[in-house]
């Protein structure tokens, strides 16, 4: 047993959370809240200084604000919040079919550089992409990504964000975003030009054209840092797969009883090993037969099995919001989601078995671990 | 010195005890004040207006001796008691239901 300790952030609609245990994941410490009262969209340690933290912390009344840590995330300081689009904003597409100005709302996800603590990339609602290089105190947007048929892009029900970004471990100048409801996108010149990579997805009661080039409902994109080719997606509808860095998508729901849901995550250790947490459906937003289950996959798709022991099995209406999975990196690695109910729930056992960490946390949105020397 | 009232979100963002005092030189007017405010407590940029425009945030609303003063203009002067410091300018969140 690894002698490293877990410390989970979790950013919730009420604060955030920082969740420490050591390396048998068994006893948890809890902090927090954190900036109680707002709403923490998300919270990231920047994987080349681990007590490198940032948060996004947001109001309806307020607005958007972002704080750094440099402590793990005992102390916090503000720094720059200020996102503005590049240019003239431009327009996309609205309900009523007329196109609208984008307008910044909020910061879904931040994603810190693999090897830069002072780089972080921030994907905002109206979705757009932007990064900062001094650790935070200015902003700059990455336009081109709005230049992928922006104009057709259209806001789902959770709003038009950018709440996807994954960092190319092998290529410092591909990365990808995910959009809802436009879809996947994909540079590989550092950011300057995007190309939407959406062929192989159907949206048959999404869409007009169930198969168009960008508007589709990407809930969740993920990948194995030793495989960056290999993506693994949940859509709003049907869990997929590409094993082109995008180019082509296909279908890997095969057994699960449905394939709505959030989040998608992969096993640290085995790059075929993924999990699910399916939701029974767009209209009904939790589990499936009030009985929540994870369900893994050991092939990359197609068989799963649910993973039950531990978790609620009857009256179970909670659901999990597409950041709020989580996975270490130990062995056996430990896997983590949070709820709308404020469950956090933790296997130390890749999945076999659960048990929650806390049960009356605000709605959780968002959680992410590091595993600490 | 004029006295504002923060909410309390807004108190603890900018770590405030109690009211926030700033210097603001004659004629006092609403801007000026909000001015001052960001000045001393740079975090509150964009909180209570927006980053760019300076307008008000929609779900914020200024008060100062039982008058709504939330659509006047930058240039608007404040009441004599605010701008003497007997009375504190409030920077509100508005209620929004619930």
């Amino acid at each position: 047993m690894s002698m490293s300790r877990i410390r989970l952030l979790a950013g919730t609609k009420k604060g955030a959370f920082v969740l420490v245990s050591d390396g048998k994941r068994e006893r948890w410490d809890i902090s927090g809240p954190h900036f109680a009262g707002w709403e923490i969209y998300h919270l990231k340690g920047s994987p080349a200084d681990p007590n490198r933290l940032y948060a996004s912390q947001t109001s309806g009344w307020f607005g958007q604000k972002i704080q750094r840590s440099n402590d793990g995330g005992r102390t916090w300081e503000p720094v720059g919040d200020k996102f503005v689009y590049d240019g003239v904003p431009g327009t996309h597409q609205w309900y009523d079919g007329t196109q609208r100005p984008w307008e910044f709302k909020r910061i879904w996800h931040l994603e810190p550089s693999l090897t830069d603590p002072n780089t972080v990339y921030a994907g905002a609602e109206d979705a757009a992409l932007f990064r900062t290089t001094d650790g935070g105190q200015t902003w700059h947007e990455l336009p081109g990504l709005r230049g992928a048929k922006g104009h057709l892009w259209q806001p789902g029900a959770g709003g038009m964000c950018l709440h996807t970004i994954l960092l190319d471990p092998g290529d410092p100048n591909r990365i990808f975003v995910a959009i809802s409801a436009a879809g996947v996108f994909r540079t590989d010149d550092g950011g300057k030009t995007w190309r939407p990579v959406n062929r192989g997805l159907k949206s048959l009661f999404e869409l007009p054209d169930p198969d168009a080039e960008v508007g589709h409902c990407v809930h969740r994109i993920a990948m194995h840092p030793s495989r960056p080719g290999v993506l693994f997606m949940q859509k709003h509808w049907d869990v997929m797969r590409s094993d082109d860095a995008g180019e082509s998508w296909r279908e890997v729901s095969g057994n699960l009883p449905s394939d709505f849901g959030f989040p998608i995550d992969v096993h640290a250790h085995e790059p075929e090993t993924i999990y699910v947490v399916p939701i029974k459906s767009d209209s009904e937003h939790f589990p499936p037969d009030a009985k929540l289950r994870v369900y893994r996959s050991r092939t990359g798709g197609n068989e799963w099995e649910p993973l039950e022991k531990g978790l609620p099995q009857r009256d179970c209406y909670v659901n999990i919001l597409r950041d709020a999975m989580a996975i270490d990196s130990l062995d056996p690695c430990g896997v983590y989601f949070g709820t709308t109910g404020g469950q956090v729930y933790a296997s130390a056992d890749s999945g076999n078995t659960w048990n929650p960490i806390v049960r009356d946390l605000p709605s959780v949105l968002s959680l992410e671990a590091q595993a600490l020397p | 010195m004029i006295r504002v009232v923060l909410p309390v979100h807004l108190r603890t963002l900018a770590r405030v005890e109690g009211e926030a005092r700033v210097e603001v030189e004659t004629p006092v007017t609403l801007g000026s004040v909000l001015d001052a405010l960001e000045e001393r407590y740079p975090v509150l940029r964009g909180a209570i207006r927006d980053h760019g425009t300076l307008c008000r945030r929609p779900f914020v609303r200024f008060f100062a001796c039982e008058k709504d003063l939330s659509h006047e203009p930058p240039e608007f002067l404040l009441p004599g008691p605010v701008a003497e410091g007997a009375e504190p300018l409030l920077i509100v969140g508005a209620m929004a239901g619930g």
